[in-house]
C-alpha cells in the first residue's frame, strides 16, 4: 500500500502519518474539546430541561388517560387506544416536524423549544397511558369490588386500592420508559434546539473527530441513562420480590 | 386550518414516496438481519462461560441501551471517516440500526433461552432425543413463542428509527416528506404522508404480532 504523508493543516486524522504528527494532532484536538466543555455542558442542561418538563408532564397526563382508558367507557377507550395507536406508529421525528411545521398553519406559531416539549409530551404521555393502565388492568377486579362494597368512591377506591397495587406492575416499566424517552430527546436536535447532541452536530464541524466529539456526547447521556436503567432493573427485582412474599 | 390541502400534489410525488417507501423496507430490513445476527452473538457471548467475553458483550449491551440512536449514528457517520474508514450512507445506517437493535434483541433472545426450564432439556434427553430432535421438537417452540412477539415489536422500533437516517441524508419516507417541504413548502403534505406510509407499516407488523401471540400461546397449550 502506497503510504501517504500528513498534512499539519490538514482536517482528517490520517491514518498513515507520522506518528509524532499523529500524537500532536490528538493533543490539539482534545485540548479544542476541553475548551468547548461550557459549550457540551449548557447541551447538556438543555437536553435536561427538554426531558425533564417533557417527563413531569407527560406523567401526568398519562395518569390520567391511563386510567380513563382502564375505565368501562368504551367511546373514551376508542379514542384513546386511537390516538396512542397513531402516536406509537409514527416515528418521532416526523412528529416533531409536523408539530413545528404544520402547527404554524393552524395560526400556532411555536420556537424550537415548547414545540419540541409539546411534541416529547405527548409522546410520555401516550407510552405512559398504555403503562398506567396496564398496571389498572393487572389489579385483580375483586379489589375494586370489596372497595366498592365498603363504600370507597370512585377517587378514594383509586388511591387508596388500585395505585398501590397497580404501582407495584407501573413503577418498572415507568423508569425504563424515562430511558427511553430521555434518549428519545435527542431528535428534537432535528428542528435547532440547541441541545447536546445538537452541540456535537455543531462541534463536530470544527473539531473533525466524529469519534472523539460523539463519545463525549454519548458518555454524557450514559452518565444520565445508566443509573435510571439500573434503578429500573432493581426496582423490578424488589417489586416481584413483595409480590412473591404477599402471595404465599 | 387545511384548507388548502392538496392531494393533487402528493399524488404528484407519489413515485418519490413510493421509492422512498421501498427504501425504507429495505433499510429496515437489512438491518433487522444484521440486528437478529448481532444479537445472536452478542446473546451467545454474554451467557457464556468465559468471563472476558460475556463481560464485553455487558458492555456493548449496555452501552448501546443508554445512549441515544441518534448519537450513535452520528458517531459512525463523522467517526468511521476520521479513522480512514469511508463508508456509503446507507451502510453506514445499517450498521447504526444493526448495532442498535442487536443489544436489545440480544436481551430478548437471553431473556426466551432462560424462560426454558432445564427439566424440559433433561427430560428431553432422559426420553432419548437426539439434540436435533431436542432442539425441533423440545426447545424452539417454547422459545420461539416467548421471543417472537417482542421481537416483532423490536422491528416495529426499528422501522421508526430508520426515520432517523434521514438526518444523515439517506432518502427514506420522512426524507421525502422534507423533500417535500423543501420544494413546495408543504409541510403538511409531506408529512402527513411520510406518516400514513409509517402507520401501514406498524398496523401491518402489529397485527403481525398480535397473530403470533395468539398462534403460539394456543401452540403452547
Amino acid at each position: 500500500m502506497k503510504r501517504r504523508t500528513g498534512n499539519a493543516c490538514g482536517f482528517s486524522l490520517d491514518p498513515w502519518a507520522p506518528r509524532t504528527l499523529r500524537k500532536l494532532m490528538w493533543g490539539f484536538y482534545i485540548e479544542q474539546l476541553m475548551h468547548s466543555l461550557p459549550f457540551f455542558l449548557k447541551g447538556l442542561w438543555m437536553t435536561a430541561a427538554v426531558s425533564g418538563l417533557s417527563l413531569i408532564m407527560g406523567t401526568v397526563i398519562g395518569f390520567i388517560w391511563g386510567t380513563m382508558r382502564a375505565s368501562r367507557s368504551r367511546i373514551v377507550k376508542a379514542l384513546i387506544g386511537a390516538w396512542t395507536d397513531l402516536i406509537r406508529g409514527t416515528p418521532f421525528l416526523v412528529q416533531i416536524f409536523i408539530v413545528f411545521f404544520i402547527l404554524p398553519e393552524f395560526g400556532i406559531q411555536l420556537e424550537a423549544f415548547p414545540a419540541a416539549v409539546i411534541a416529547l409530551t405527548n409522546l410520555a404521555s401516550c407510552f405512559i397511558c398504555e403503562i398506567v393502565s396496564a398496571g389498572i388492568l393487572a389489579v385483580p377486579p375483586g379489589q375494586r369490588e370489596a372497595a366498592t362494597s365498603t363504600g370507597l368512591n370512585w377517587f378514594q377506591q383509586l388511591r387508596y386500592v388500585i395505585m398501590p397495587q397497580a404501582m407495584r406492575v407501573i413503577l418498572p416499566p415507568l423508569v425504563g420508559q424515562y430511558v427511553l424517552l430521555i434518549k428519545d430527546s435527542s431528535v428534537v436536535s432535528a428542528i435547532g434546539v440547541i441541545d447536546v447532541t445538537r452541540v456535537g452536530w455543531l462541534t463536530v464541524q470544527r473539531i473533525p473527530q466524529g469519534l472523539l466529539v460523539f463519545g463525549l456526547v454519548a458518555a454524557l447521556y450514559f452518565v444520565i441513562c445508566y443509573p435510571l436503567i439500573k434503578l429500573s432493573s432493581s426496582l423490578e427485582k424488589r417489586m416481584s420480590v413483595g409480590y412473591s412474599r404477599e402471595k404465599e | 386550518m387545511l384548507e388548502t390541502f392538496n392531494f393533487r400534489v402528493i399524488l404528484e410525488y407519489m413515485p418519490l414516496f413510493a421509492s422512498c417507501f421501498f427504501a425504507t423496507l429495505w433499510l429496515s430490513a437489512a438491518g433487522l438481519i444484521g440486528s437478529l445476527a448481532v444479537g445472536i452473538v452478542a446473546c451467545g457471548m454474554r451467557i457464556g462461560r468465559s468471563k472476558l467475553l460475556s463481560g464485553t458483550a455487558s458492555i456493548y449491551i449496555e452501552s448501546i441501551r443508554s445512549t441515544p440512536l441518534l448519537v450513535q449514528l452520528f458517531f459512525f457517520y463523522f467517526g468511521l471517516p476520521s479513522i480512514g474508514l469511508r463508508m456509503s450512507e446507507a451502510s453506514t445506517g445499517i450498521l447504526a440500526l444493526a448495532l442498535n437493535s442487536g443489544a436489545y434483541m440480544a436481551e430478548i433472545i437471553r431473556a426466551g433461552i432462560q424462560s426454558i426450564s432445564l427439566g424440559q432439556v433433561e427430560a428431553a434427553v432422559s426420553s432419548g432425543l437426539n439434540y436435533f430432535q431436542r432442539m425441533r421438537y423440545v426447545i424452539l417452540p417454547q422459545a420461539i413463542g416467548v421471543t417472537l412477539p417482542p421481537m416483532l415489536g423490536q422491528a416495529i422500533v426499528l422501522v421508526k428509527d430508520s426515520a432517523l437516517l434521514s438526518l444523515i441524508s439517506l432518502p427514506e419516507l420522512t426524507r421525502a416528506g422534507q423533500i417535500m417541504n423543501s420544494e413546495r413548502f408543504m409541510p403538511a403534505e409531506g408529512f402527513l404522508t411520510s406518516a400514513a406510509f409509517y402507520l401501514l407499516i406498524y398496523y401491518v407488523l402489529k397485527w403481525m404480532t398480535a397473530w403470533s401471540q395468539k398462534r403460539l400461546i394456543y401452540l403452547q397449550t
